[in-house]
């Protein structure tokens, strides 16, 4: 009854081309991004703010790094990490050999060196894909993880191999409490929603889904396969890369190579599927589900008086994410953001479906 | 230029942990041939069977506790072919391959969740005492660790069952038939499921044997089910449908990986073990996607 398009007329392009044409959607975007901005930081405290909202938002930019290549691409990496641990520690040496290097600046050419590495690694999919492909992503996850622990340039040469970021100082405003954080945080990810949904919208995002959803039709009506497939790579692993700035540079402050293994790139693919292939919000639904499920179990148990030991908490998370996963697969594949869809349709039709 | 003796010892350490590699890429191949479906989970299930023979033989004689093993392998089998590939079937070759993540994930847990994370020794009464080969040829000898002869004896005798049991039997005609198109297959009269039954327990008792083998070498414990990972790329070098492939690239790679470790590791750090395989797969893939052994992809519109 109250969400519908009723009496809303488009009468210009413009507004046909609206990211949220309904008004009902802007109200409720408006309130979202009310409650993100202002009312979060006036209720929540720094527990909230630094071990579940800001690793949820950039989790969420990197989720949505990994949708742009598997959900509308079609190219399957299971090297999202390696990306982000590029991007990570490309800012700590960049911020490290050129003093004086704006922060905002660094991150970005951060961005760009793990883009270029990612095309690097998105080279063997012009020839190969699929099952393939997952093994060629995989070589650049186990490559990344052995540079960054034996090479020691890149760390510096610090003895225990951890790396700790520089102070974060964007332009004189040193953010350094969990609030400033999460807005730096809050901040990115709204740009990063922004520009990939318009991404998607346009001709290189289309050409995109023409690749994923049959390739040699895609290549017969005129997309270049070789294009479409590495820009894709590139987007992603730049949006990666940044994301993994944001999580060594934000979140953690001081990092070692482990924090971006093989276990931070199934974890994204788990956002991904879950969350939804193909769909921004549904990068946002996957993060938030993968950062709040483990805390949840962790504290559950407890709450209704059972006592399990933290292994098999563990174990317990591996079964559920497991078993979610297949579940999601076999039922929803789109995920909660399809979910989400569909919800809308029934509300659609409320109080009177037919 | 090291001294032959000790390169002849690296080359043939190296050529025995690469038929282990094989060992697990086996049942790769085995299930993508019959059902096109990449089974991630296959090093989960060596973990799990590991576990669980580790498990049984401490209150069961031996003999028994393998029977229930593969009795128990079996069931997995049958579980993942009935709750995740029936309700996927005719999907996405990338929809079934991540579902098969979830099933690593989910056997992962279960495991270490029934029997124990601990790391488990299993003894399977071969000396441990390393012999050495050749001392009148070089000084010193050759080094060799029983567990990896057996592990190759028992992977040799292993592919040749496996060749007999796939080109002179029945079952295995009718599994060949499958691997080459489901629906020809299943209008002849071939029972798709109960194929899939048998591919999936067979590859649950070579995750088996190979688990018993890294199991021996390795003592069980999580990192088992990472062997895996170390498969794929053998994989990748044989070719996804070849059963000699999985064993021809799990020697290279096995071989490749210590020797490259010997010669160029030490310019540049050490340590390249650890994604040697991984980077020789990947120039293999760029020349010949296929792999050394495997069926040309060819694909129409």
């Amino acid at each position: 009854m109250i969400y519908r398009e009723t009496g809303q007329f488009r009468t210009s392009y413009a507004e046909d081309q609206a990211i949220f044409r309904l008004r009902q959607d802007r109200a409720g975007i408006a309130v979202i991004l009310a409650v993100a901005w202002i009312g979060i930081p006036l209720l929540a405290d720094d527990y909230l703010l630094r071990a579940i909202l800001v690793p949820f938002l950039i989790l969420a930019v990197a989720a949505i790094g990994l949708n742009l290549l598997l959900g509308y691409c079609g190219q399957i990496s299971l090297g999202t990490g390696a990306f982000m641990a590029i991007g990570a520690y490309a800012a700590y040496n960049l911020a490290l050999r050129l003093p004086g290097l704006p922060l905002l600046l660094d991150f970005f050419l951060a961005g760009l060196v793990a883009a270029g590495i990612g095309v690097l690694f998105g080279l063997p999919s012009v020839r190969i894909k699929g099952l393939y492909l997952a093994v060629a992503t995989l070589a650049a996850q186990f490559f990344a993880d052995w540079a960054f622990l034996r090479v020691g340039w890149f760390t510096n040469y610090t003895p225990s191999g951890s790396v700790t970021a520089p102070p974060l100082d964007i332009f004189g405003w040193l953010i350094d409490t969990p609030l400033e954080k999460y807005w730096l945080c809050l901040a990115f990810a709204c740009l990063t929603a922004i520009l990939a949904k318009n991404l998607v919208r346009s001709r290189i995002g289309r050409s995109w889904m023409a690749i994923r959803d049959m390739d040699i039709a895609a290549e017969i009506i005129g997309i270049r396969p070789t294009t479409a497939k590495l820009s894709a790579f590139a987007v992603s692993s730049f949006v990666a890369g940044g994301a993994g700035v944001l999580w060594a540079f934000v979140h953690l402050g001081s990092w070692e190579p482990l924090a971006f293994s093989i276990d931070m790139s199934f974890r994204l693919l788990f956002m991904v599927i879950i969350g939804g292939m193909g769909s921004i919000l549904g990068s946002f639904l996957g993060a938030a589900f993968i950062t709040v499920l483990p805390i949840f179990l962790n504290q559950a148990p407890a709450m209704v008086g059972i006592q399990l030991s933290t292994a098999m908490v563990s174990h317990l998370e591996f079964m559920i994410f497991g078993a979610l996963i297949v579940l999601f697969l076999i039922w929803e594949p789109h995920g909660l953001a399809r979910l989400w869809q569909i919800g809308k349709e029934k509300m659609r039709l409320w109080p009177f479906p037919y | 230029m090291a001294e032959l003796g000790p390169v002849l010892e690296v080359l043939l350490g190296g050529l025995m942990s690469g038929v282990l590699y094989s060992l697990v890429a086996l049942g790769f191949v085995l299930i993508f041939k019959a059902s096109g479906v990449f089974n991630f989970a296959q090093g989960a299930m060596v973990l799990f069977a590991a576990l669980s023979l580790v498990r049984l033989a401490e209150w069961l004689p031996f003999p028994l506790a393998l029977l229930v093993t593969v009795l128990i392998m079996i069931a997995v089998a049958w579980t993942v072919e009935r709750l995740v590939l029936r309700p996927l079937v005719g999907q996405h070759g990338l929809i079934l391959f991540m579902a098969t993540i979830g099933v690593t994930f989910f056997l992962d847990g279960f495991g270490q969740t029934i029997w124990g994370s601990n790391v488990y020794q299993l003894d399977l009464g071969i000396p441990s005492t390393p012999w050495f080969l050749f001392e009148s040829l070089f000084p010193g000898g050759i080094l060799v660790s029983p567990v990896d002869v057996f592990a190759t004896v028992i992977a040799g005798s292993l592919v040749l069952a496996l060749s007999i049991f796939f080109h002179g039997t029945r079952i295995g005609r009718a599994l060949r038939a499958v691997a080459d198109d489901h629906q020809a297959a299943q209008s002849v009269g071939i029972p798709l499921n109960q194929i899939w039954l048998i591919v999936w327990s067979t590859a649950g008792i070579v995750a088996l044997v190979a688990g018993m083998a890294w199991g021996s070498k390795l003592g069980v414990q999580f990192s088992l089910s990472l062997v895996a990972l170390k498969a794929l790329p053998v994989l990748i070098l044989g070719g996804l449908t070849s059963i000699p492939g999985a064993i021809v690239g799990g020697l290279v790679v096995g071989a490749g990986e210590k020797l490259a470790e010997l010669y160029i590791g030490p310019l540049i750090g050490g340590g390249i073990e650890y994604w040697f395989a991984y980077v020789l797969a990947l120039a293999v893939l760029l020349v010949r996607p296929q792999g050394l052994f495997g069926e040309k992809i060819i694909e129409r519109v």
